[in-house]
């Protein structure tokens, strides 16, 4: 069977992808995520997930082009010149 | 996708995962390049496996374990993304003893001295580590992500491996001896390591990014990080024509491409006697595998 490994290099950091190992169960699971990312203090933490178990998703639709919720939709930067100047406040450059 | 839009999206850098759809051709290609690698680390403990009862200190000994236990890990974790591309692991290691499957040039010659173990760990990985930082940029991502965790423990291979050949060149005319001698014999299979230089566009494994560089570009970084550290320790490189040229090009003898060729395929110094070994401890070991198999099911 195989698993999927997830590691944490310091403590907060989010869990990323190490790779997987091919184990009989569980606990020979453990034991060879420890052997190949835990022997060298190298991580904080491991998850050790059945392959099977992971749900992956890849399609995210955006027809609309919805830039009104990120930031790449927001120039700000001629209205607050013209906002500066009108305002009086406009520095000289 | 089509074949032709898939060459234009990894030539443009894409990257490639497990489940998407590939072309046959990239895909046997992959199989073919990343199996061979998954080969030599695992048959690359065997060279350095004959010194571990001989070495000369238990630090050695230590450390000289704990690298051919990193390489052993490497051939697992480098298996696992075969079999997820499609070939299984047994199959890999049937292909393998049976003298099917290649693995590197360099993993067919004997140890003869302790200035082998040496020179193996300080410049065959160095060679090494130079294929497998490219790797860091392969089209299929699997492969480039587990080569991260190889390329930080080569590091330590390259150390220590540098370690024991200061340690001999500061030690007496015998030892320094030893590593001359071994750097001797190992000269000729460290400039047939990269391949011959043909053009990276003619490269099938350039072409589909799996590597992203060519032969030539390779052993010419080799040339230029290591003999400098060759040259500085006294040593002598057993090559009349070895020198840099004004515009930076490294010129040396044309490698033995004959012999390359020959010992790659199945007629080395020690081919036989080491897949001899694998044959036998594959054998050896079949009842654990089926054990701990049965116990899980």
């Amino acid at each position: 069977m195989i698993y999927e490994v997830f590691r944490q290099e310091k403590k907060g950091a989010a869990f990323a992808h190490a790779g997987s190992v091919d184990a009989p169960d569980a606990t020979f699971a453990e034991a060879f995520a420890r052997e190949q990312y835990g022997r060298r203090q190298e991580s904080e933490a491991l998850w050790v997930v059945p392959r099977a178990a992971i749900h992956t998703v890849t399609d995210f639709a955006d027809e609309l082009n919805k830039t009104y919720h990120r930031v790449d939709g927001y120039s700000l930067k001629a209205k607050l010149k013209e906002a500066r100047e009108r305002a009086g406040t406009a520095r000289a450059s | 996708m089509d074949d032709q839009a898939f060459l234009d999206y990894v030539q443009a850098g894409g990257q490639v995962e497990t489940g998407d759809s590939m072309p046959a051709d990239y895909r046997a290609k992959l199989v073919k390049f990343i199996e061979m690698h998954g080969n030599s680390e695992l048959m690359g403990v065997l060279p350095e496996r004959e010194w571990i009862l001989r070495a000369p200190t238990l630090q050695r000994k230590l450390a000289l374990t704990a690298k051919v236990q990193d390489e052993v890990g490497h051939s697992q974790l480098i298996y696992r993304v075969v079999e997820d591309l499609g070939k299984p692991r047994e199959q890999c290691l049937a292909d393998l003893i049976s003298g099917k499957a290649k693995f590197h040039n360099v993993f067919h010659y004997p140890t003869k001295t302790w200035g082998d173990v040496g020179v193996i760990a300080w410049l065959v990985d160095a060679a090494a580590i130079i294929s497998q930082k490219a790797l860091l940029r392969c089209s299929y991502a699997p492969y480039a992500r587990i080569m991260k965790k190889i390329c930080w423990e080569e590091s330590f291979h390259i150390l220590h491996g540098r370690d024991v050949i200061l340690t001999m060149m500061n030690g007496t005319d015998e030892q320094r001896e030893l590593v001359q001698e071994a750097l001797n014999r190992w000269w000729g299979p460290l400039m047939q390591f990269h391949g011959n230089p043909i053009p990276k566009e003619d490269d099938p494994m350039y072409v589909w990014r799996i590597k992203s560089q060519g032969n030539e570009e390779a052993r010419q970084q080799f040339l230029d990080g290591y003999v400098p550290q060759i040259w500085e320790l006294g040593l002598t490189v057993p090559d009349a024509k070895l020198r840099k040229r004004d515009d930076g090009v490294w010129e040396y003898s044309e490698p033995d491409w004959d012999e390359l060729k020959h010992v790659v395929t199945g007629h080395g110094p020690k081919t036989q006697e080491r897949l001899a070994f694998r044959r036998k401890f594959l054998e050896q070991e079949a009842w654990v595998r089926s054990v701990v198999l049965a116990e899980a099911a």
